[in-house]
């Protein structure tokens, strides 16, 4: 992606410049995480250099200050990700009630381990800590999506059906 | 049936729809109180009602309220407390999925009282589907003049904005939630000061719990005194559990504190019993960093009394033989639960969510979680126990924030009550493998 | 004014004094080490916890004991508080956890780091420490970086005191250095390795407690106990001019600002950090630069003091102990006599 592309739509950054203006004169830096989901989603699902440059220019801030919060919240990939970023949760109900046999039915299907990309781009899987969905364990979260009490076979549907719509997994 | 006060209109459909909650009474108790009350008479309420804070520390909410410094001229804040991150704790979800107008009730009641004009709910970024349920009701109550600008005629104006997080257990302690907010890395501020005199963008400022915010609520519609009497002495009203792992009915339960915790995991209102009629290995009672506790004595205290749902009786006993009410994250663990493993879980989300900024917890926190994985493996020593003994307590109490203490004890605890499962590990470590010692779906 | 005790000394100390600066005023080995609190920068400390103390009684209005140890660097006195430091032993075996945390990931590189004889972390581990670690998994580890064409960034060593972002912030415009990443992997960055390009970046190497961020115009040519320290002065149109300068025989090999007896670089009399440029720092390596002041004083730092190589051998052991007690990690060959100061 080159840098000239990295420019809001008209719309999406008018909702940055409404994000903005939620807060006290001076303190807009506070709008930064909302508008890095928002070039996150718009940018090829993760942050880029350039695409951090170009919010530390929206908001009128050190290209470092950006940088520095970006790298700092686990939801804002750095490096590219597949266009459908599955991410199972792991930690201990999750855990208790068979995460592992399902993060590892996924990397079968998917012939990738935890971490990684399948070579045609489509899904990278990720390993999470709890994501609040302990008492529908075990779960995973696709985009803004949560998909709960999962089974061998409702993986497989979803997995099944991400393919066929192509899906790409936003959390805005 | 025992008292339900936020979940009371839990079985009616769309009471997330503004109209629905209206028709239910809903922003009647609000009204009421902008219209009849001062704010600090409602601080009182709050006072004399003995909530005490649900976001995990159990601090009485009225007590923080009255620290909030008043400065002539200067913004004051109320922010809430959704970033809900600690594992085993669901129930801020449910309630502000089911009940976004409830928190704004609450909100607008609390921010009266405390004199803010601008408030925030601080949602974790997970929660993104929550957060537009929150917007949308933000949104119905700005059309019907309930939000903005003289609000229900009454002339108090209060702008309340969401605002969302992206992965960061951290920013649940106030202070990281508040950087978070201000648009920065979520590192817990170095107290003091305090937020109550300096916390959002330096000015004086509340944090509390989704729960805590909507337990306000009841709290003016009843009376600070009728809701104490709800409960049991210092645990004065409803609290929300979570409730996870082994159990037949998972969920999130609103329970009248002074139940017994045998009642809550046995009885069909409840968890309805473990899973699979297997017996009961261990429970952790209040989110994971709480101590765990064996079956006998989360079942009863060390003086043989019936353990209680309420923050004394979970206490009781201190670290030895008692635990926390913490966030209300109640996981339950069957007979072959493997408790190294289920630490293992817990130590790898203390070290992944650890800030880094001091030193005890950026450096402990890996440590430990690498021992216990090099145990789990099998290839463990009696000394690395010890070792990770040692750690713990060199982490707890010497850290910036208490995530520190929120690493060590599940660490201690698992030690203390479970040290000869740790030694198994070590010394047998071929048997271990072939037991299954963890689950698996098909249990 | 409050009055505080300290490990039984009384001394009386102006409103909002901390019980680290009121422990300097008393001085001594009673004072407890820093590693993150550097006094002429604002919202420094807190970070490393080395500062740690135990006050058993709080105030004599409120005479509770804080529960927990206090960074003596961020807590401000009560009148009537009792504080233990080097006098309560749970309080040194508490700091010892500390800097047991602060070198578990450290590579122990002494032997070819330009910090070793005046890094802090060495003095520290020496005062403080067990002399073995019990940490036995890979350590992280990080390439090294250039920071312009005149620093160096070896984040391994990074203890994360934050002191060079609080002067990037404070003492240089338009910030591009700051930290990125969180928890363990949190590391010290400048924005893309962009230069730090300004009249006084330079004065992050002087505030880095360890040998994370170095003079490159200095590396590798010497080591610091063999040059000699002079206190001099220039005129300089952007900074005070005061400098010290690290002669060995006739050349001038390094610049630096003067630090204190705390490590800190020297204050002037309006109570303000004489920091100093780039160009004295960088570009003036001529003798005939600089008028001499005249010797300087080193009086903290046993190792840099003129004549105690008796305790820089003990230092140097006790670092290769350290060093062999790790199963990972890099080995460091030492030649015959590299004990030996007068061996160059
Ligand atoms: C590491 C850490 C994580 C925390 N996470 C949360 C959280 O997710 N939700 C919450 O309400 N409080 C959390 N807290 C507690 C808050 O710091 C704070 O005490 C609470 O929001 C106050 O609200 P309350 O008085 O209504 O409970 C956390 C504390 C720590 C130290
Ligand atoms: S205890 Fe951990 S999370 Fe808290 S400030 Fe220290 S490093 Fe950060
Ligand atoms: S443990 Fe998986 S959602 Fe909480
Ligand atoms: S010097 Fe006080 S915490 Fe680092």
């Amino acid at each position: 992606m080159t840098t000239e592309q990295i420019v809001f739509k008209t719309e999406i950054l008018a909702l940055a410049h409404k994000l903005m203006k939620r807060y006290p004169e001076g303190k807009h830096k506070s709008a930064l995480i909302p508008i890095l989901h928002l070039a996150q989603a718009e940018f090829g699902g993760w942050l880029s250099p350039p695409t951090m440059d170009y919010v530390a220019s929206v908001l009128n801030i050190a290209p470092i200050e950006v940088y520095e919060t970006a790298s700092f919240y686990s939801m804002f990939n750095l490096k590219p990700v597949g266009k459908c970023l599955i991410e199972v949760c792991r930690t201990s109900s999750c855990w208790l009630c068979g995460a592992e046999d399902i993060i590892e039915h996924i990397e079968k299907t998917l012939h990738i381990s935890v971490g990684e990309t399948t070579s045609d781009g489509m899904f990278t899987l990720k390993a999470v800590e709890c994501l609040g969905s302990c008492g529908t364990a075990p779960m995973m979260q696709v985009g803004a999506d949560y998909h709960e009490n999962l089974t061998i076979e409702k993986v497989d549907t979803l997995l099944k059906d991400f393919k066929s719509e192509n899906k790409q997994s936003r959390y805005c | 049936m025992g008292k339900k006060l936020l979940l009371k209109n839990d079985h009616i459909p769309y009471i997330h729809k503004l109209s629905v909650y209206r028709e239910h009474g809903g922003y009647s108790v609000l009204e009421k109180t902008l219209k009849t009350m001062t704010p600090d008479a409602v601080v009182e309420e709050v006072k004399k009602s003995g909530l005490r804070g649900r976001g995990g520390a159990g601090f009485p909410t009225g007590l923080k309220w009255s620290f909030l410094a008043k400065p002539e001229g200067v913004a004051r804040y109320l922010v809430c407390n959704a970033d809900e991150s600690e594992p085993g704790t669901f129930k801020d979800r449910y309630l502000m999925e089911r009940h976004p107008h409830l928190l704004i009730e609450g909100m607008i009641a609390a921010s009266f009282a405390l004199g803010a004009n601008t408030s925030y709910i601080y949602i974790r970024g997970e929660y993104f589907y929550v957060a537009r349920i929150l917007e949308q009701a933000v949104a119905e109550a700005y059309e019907a003049g309930i939000l903005g600008q003289n609000i229900l005629g009454t002339g108090y104006n209060l702008d309340l904005h969401v605002q969302i997080g992206a992965g960061a257990y951290i920013c649940g302690e106030e202070t990281a939630l508040l950087e978070s907010l201000e648009g920065k890395r979520g590192n817990p501020r170095i107290k003091p000061p305090f937020p109550a005199i300096e916390g959002l963008y330096g000015c004086p400022t509340v944090v509390n719990n989704v729960e805590t915010i909507m337990a306000v609520v009841p709290i003016l519609e009843l009376s600070g005194d009728e809701y104490a009497k709800i409960g049991l002495g210092k645990s004065a009203g409803t609290k929300l559990i979570s409730a996870s792992g082994h159990i037949n009915n998972p969920g999130v339960y609103e329970i009248e504190m002074g139940i017994t915790v045998e009642d809550f995991i046995y009885s069909q209102e409840y968890c309805g019993g473990i899973k699979g009629g297997r017996k009961l290995k261990a429970v952790v009672a209040g989110g994971s960093s709480v101590p765990i506790l064996p079956a006998d004595l989360i079942l009863k205290t060390a003086n043989g009394e019936p353990r209680l749902m309420t923050y004394e009786s979970l206490g009781e006993g201190g670290f030895i033989s008692g635990t926390m009410m913490g966030s209300g994250g109640f996981i339950v663990m069957d007979e072959d639960t493997s408790i190294v493993k289920n630490l293992y879980t817990f130590a790898r989300f203390y070290h992944h969510e650890s800030c880094g900024q001091c030193s005890p917890c950026r450096e402990g926190t890996g440590w430990m979680e690498k021992i216990i994985g090099k145990i789990l493996d099998g290839h463990g020593t009696l000394q690395d126990i010890d070792l990770l003994w040692d750690i713990q307590s060199k982490i707890e109490g010497k850290t910036i924030c208490p995530l520190g203490e929120a690493a060590a004890w599940p660490v201690a605890a698992a030690i203390r009550h479970f040290r000869s499962e740790f030694e198994e590990y070590v010394t047998k470590p071929d048997s271990i493998k072939d037991i299954k010692h963890y689950y698996r779906l098909q249990n | 004014m409050p009055i505080v005790t300290i490990d039984d000394i009384k001394i009386e100390v102006p409103e909002g004094t901390s019980i680290l600066q009121a422990a300097r005023m008393i001085g001594g080995d009673i004072v407890p080490p820093t590693m993150c609190y550097y006094s002429s920068l604002k919202t420094s400390g807190g970070y490393c916890r080395t500062c740690i103390v135990k006050v058993e009684q709080g105030s004599a209005k409120d005479p509770r004991p804080i529960p927990k140890p206090v960074a003596s660097c961020r807590t401000t006195v009560m009148d009537g508080m009792v504080v233990r430091n080097i006098t309560s032993p749970e309080n040194l075996e508490a700091r010892a956890g500390v800097v047991e945390f602060l070198l578990l990931n450290h590579p122990l590189d002494c032997p070819v780091c330009d910090q070793a004889g005046e890094c802090h972390l060495q003095d520290l581990s020496y005062e403080n420490g067990k002399s073995e670690t019990r940490y036995e998994f890979p350590r992280r580890e990080f390439d090294p970086i250039d920071i312009g064409d005149k620093i160096k960034l070896h984040m391994n060593r990074c203890i994360l005191c934050y002191r060079c972002v609080k002067v990037a912030d404070q003492i240089t415009d338009g910030r591009c250095h700051g930290v990125i990443n969180r928890g363990e992997a949190a590391e010290i960055s400048t924005y893309i390795e962009q230069a730090i390009d300004n009249d006084f970046s330079g004065n992050v190497i002087d505030v880095c407690p360890v040998g994370a961020l170095t003079d490159k115009t200095f590396r590798f040519k010497s080591r610091v106990w063999y040059t000699k320290p002079l206190d001099a002065h220039r005129d300089c149109k952007k900074c005070s001019g005061k400098v010290r300068l690290w002669y060995q025989g006739e050349e001038v090999l390094r610049v630096t600002a003067r630090k204190d007896e705390w490590g800190e670089v020297e204050k002037n009399e309006a109570g303000n950090a004489d920091w100093i440029c780039n160009e004295c720092r960088f570009d003036k390596k001529e003798a005939k630069d600089w008028t001499i002041d005249g010797p300087t004083k080193v009086d903290r730092h046993s190792v840099i003091s003129a004549n105690h190589y008796e305790g820089l051998k003990m230092i140097k052991a006790d670092t290769l102990r350290m060093m062999g007690a790790k199963p990972h990690g890099i080995k460091v060959e030492l030649g015959e006599g590299a004990l030996d100061p007068n061996n160059k």
